[in-house]
């Protein structure tokens, strides 16, 4: 400090590094920063922290007789009705469905993923982009496509025809949901798996084939614990959406396979139970957030 | 990578047809679709000869059109905003620090990991509050369309920008921002012509991916659209709903050739930022960061 005295003339005092010089520094990044952030902030709050919040509201209100919506008089209604068998079954369905979606999807990628972490970069890069061009292309599209490959004079139908399986109805049943979901979101759980095995040290598979494992508890051993965060990662970015999913089977699915999101449009748009729906809305925005907890506790922290 | 952990014998053959069966698996329907599009029967699984019938509709049909129009506005109108919204919050999250810094952070996360249709319902309910006050306390008599569906859009938009945006400022040293700083750069210039210059693949990659997002949705649309407009994937997934027409072939197409066309852009912006920006950023960036002395450890040279 007592060189500051010898500092060269005409620096100013404010630009050596004293400890108050340091804090007004602290305090106007501090508040360049949130300038900075106050537009998208107050977009933010206005339109996105606001209406969660009114969907909260709504959660806990009363559908009136004229199936309007009174939100004095706080209630638990709406969730009781989460228990009701219609609905339980609803929710039931969607979870197996889910489930099964991210079971697929897992059991299709991993041997695919890995294969394209052992090749050379550039046809490593060819197959990637290979898998991005479906995961950027039109959701609806790719839904839509399946039901021209399904429907009632597909393709599908005809090559089971010709191959004399007889007549094969597959379009708006469960089947073609899952079909249709795991197509969706197959490459969620592609990308990330790719990530986690590329990363691993593939000379920890080789030794552990060296030391006489075979080539199952090669995987079960080394693969597949190191390859963990790309599991979990992939698991969540299927599963949510899945759980939530509109579109595929609206187009894929039946009358007997409503899932939870069409049951919630539902609600909003025919049946004009808007407590419901909001309160389903807001159970499947909590499962969410749980899977985004794990996701980041374990996953997201290595990945 | 050595090459003694190849996949061998049978395992190779077995991983390498499973991969070919996963390409046929993604890219199967597309092809089907493309091809049927082109289709000169009523049946959409049938193959009755080659015509362009169906791309003729589609120019001429008006409600399409229309849709297609209000798609591109909102989409561009959208993107504009959430790319200037987005980029402010990435720079302010990745360069500063600031009082509910974390609280901004899970607020941004959020639009991203929420269920569409949750987003979708927050919308709806949102706007017919907001409307509803609107006409109470203004007298406003609004409608949903092409206003609340932009809203809703740039709503979703920011927050994957500045992912975008936050991924590629993460990448980069401070240093040469700080070197700047240090040779009298006022903040715009430091920002205008060394920040600017370095993190434009990002906010392109962010640009990029707001527009595809935008021009895919179909949910959180539905729920923001009025009777006035909609999109055309809304107005699309209506008429899947009513049935099969080799007019929806045409249409997807379409769609599907504007998704291909946006990916090749971002890829190529991708292969831009892969190089590092401009060789002589990369060489100003190594002399920089080889000896490692910021603007405090000089100082404390001085006056030791």
């Amino acid at each position: 400090m007592t060189m500051v005295a010898d500092r060269p003339e005409g620096l100013e005092e404010a630009s050596v590094a004293t400890p108050e010089f340091e804090k007004a520094a602290e305090r106007a990044a501090s508040r360049r920063g949130f300038l900075l952030s106050l537009p998208a902030y107050a977009y933010l709050v206005l339109f996105f922290a606001v209406p969660l919040g009114i969907v909260m509201m709504y959660s806990f209100a009363t559908r009136n007789r004229f199936g309007g919506t009174d939100l004095s008089g706080w209630n638990l209604n709406a969730y009781r009705k989460l228990g009701e068998p219609i609905v339980r079954d609803i929710l039931f369905r969607s979870l197996w469905l889910a489930i099964l979606t991210t079971l697929i999807c897992l059991v299709v990628a991993y041997p695919f993923a890995y294969f394209i972490a052992t090749r050379t970069p550039l046809i490593r890069n060819l197959m990637l982009v290979f898998v991005m061009i479906p995961f950027w292309t039109n959701f609806l599209v790719r839904n839509y496509a399946w039901r021209v490959l399904l429907g009632n004079d597909g393709l599908f139908t005809n090559i089971s025809e010709a191959l004399g399986l007889g007549e094969r109805e597959l379009l708006f049943t469960t089947s073609a949901v899952v079909i249709g979901l795991v197509y969706g979101f197959l490459p969620f759980m592609v990308l990330p798996l790719y990530a986690s095995i590329e990363r691993i040290d593939l000379s920890l598979v080789e030794a552990s084939r060296d030391l006489y494992a075979s080539g199952f508890q090669t995987f079960r051993r080394v693969l597949l614990p190191l390859s963990m965060p790309g599991v979990i990662a992939g698991s969540i970015l299927v599963f949510v959406p899945s759980l939530g999913a509109y579109v595929t089977p609206e187009i894929l699915g039946g009358a007997k396979t409503t899932l939870l999101g069409s049951y919630i449009v539902t609600q909003f748009l025919t049946a004009r139970n808007w407590p419901v729906g909001a309160s389903l809305s807001f159970v499947l925005m909590a499962v969410m957030l749980v899977a985004t907890l794990v996701y980041f506790r374990t996953g997201g922290r290595n990945l | 990578m050595s090459s003694t952990v190849q996949p061998r014998g049978t395992t190779k053959i077995a991983l390498t047809a499973h991969s070919w069966l996963v390409y046929l698996f993604f890219f199967a329907p597309i092809f089907v679709l493309i091809v049927f599009s082109f289709s000169d029967d009523n049946n959409v699984g049938r193959w009755g000869g080659f015509t362009l019938e169906w791309y003729q509709d589609f120019v001429e049909h008006n409600q399409l059109q229309n849709a297609v129009w209000v798609s591109v506005r909102v989409a561009l109108l959208s993107t504009v905003i959430s790319v200037v919204l987005g980029t402010l919050a990435a720079l302010a999250l990745e360069r500063f620090k600031f009082r509910g810094r974390k609280v901004f952070d899970a607020l941004l996360y959020l639009p991203i990991i929420i269920p569409d249709v949750t987003m979708a319902v927050m919308m709806l309910l949102f706007f017919s509050e907001f409307f509803d006050l609107l006409d109470a306390w203004f007298g406003l008599d609004l409608q949903k369309g092409l206003g609340s569906i932009t809203i809703s859009h740039i709503a979703f938009n920011i927050s994957f920008v500045s992912v975008v945006v936050r991924a590629r400022l993460a990448g980069m040293s401070e240093v040469l921002e700080e070197a700047a700083l240090d040779l009298y750069a006022t903040r715009w210039k430091t920002f205008r012509y060394v920040t600017l210059p370095q993190i434009v693949p990002g906010v392109a990659g962010g640009a990029l991916l707001a527009l595809t997002l935008s021009l895919d949705d179909v949910v959180i649309t539905q729920f923001a659209a009025g009777p006035g407009a909609t999109t055309l994937p809304v107005f699309v997934f209506g008429l899947i709903r009513r049935g099969v027409t080799p007019l929806i072939n045409a249409t997807s197409v379409l769609m599907l050739a504007a998704s291909v066309i946006l990916v090749a852009l971002s890829l190529a912006f991708q292969q831009f930022s892969g190089r590092g920006g401009r060789p002589s950023l990369r060489a100003a960036r190594e002399a920089v960061s080889a000896p490692p002395k910021t603007n405090t450890q000089i100082k404390e040279g001085i006056n030791q």
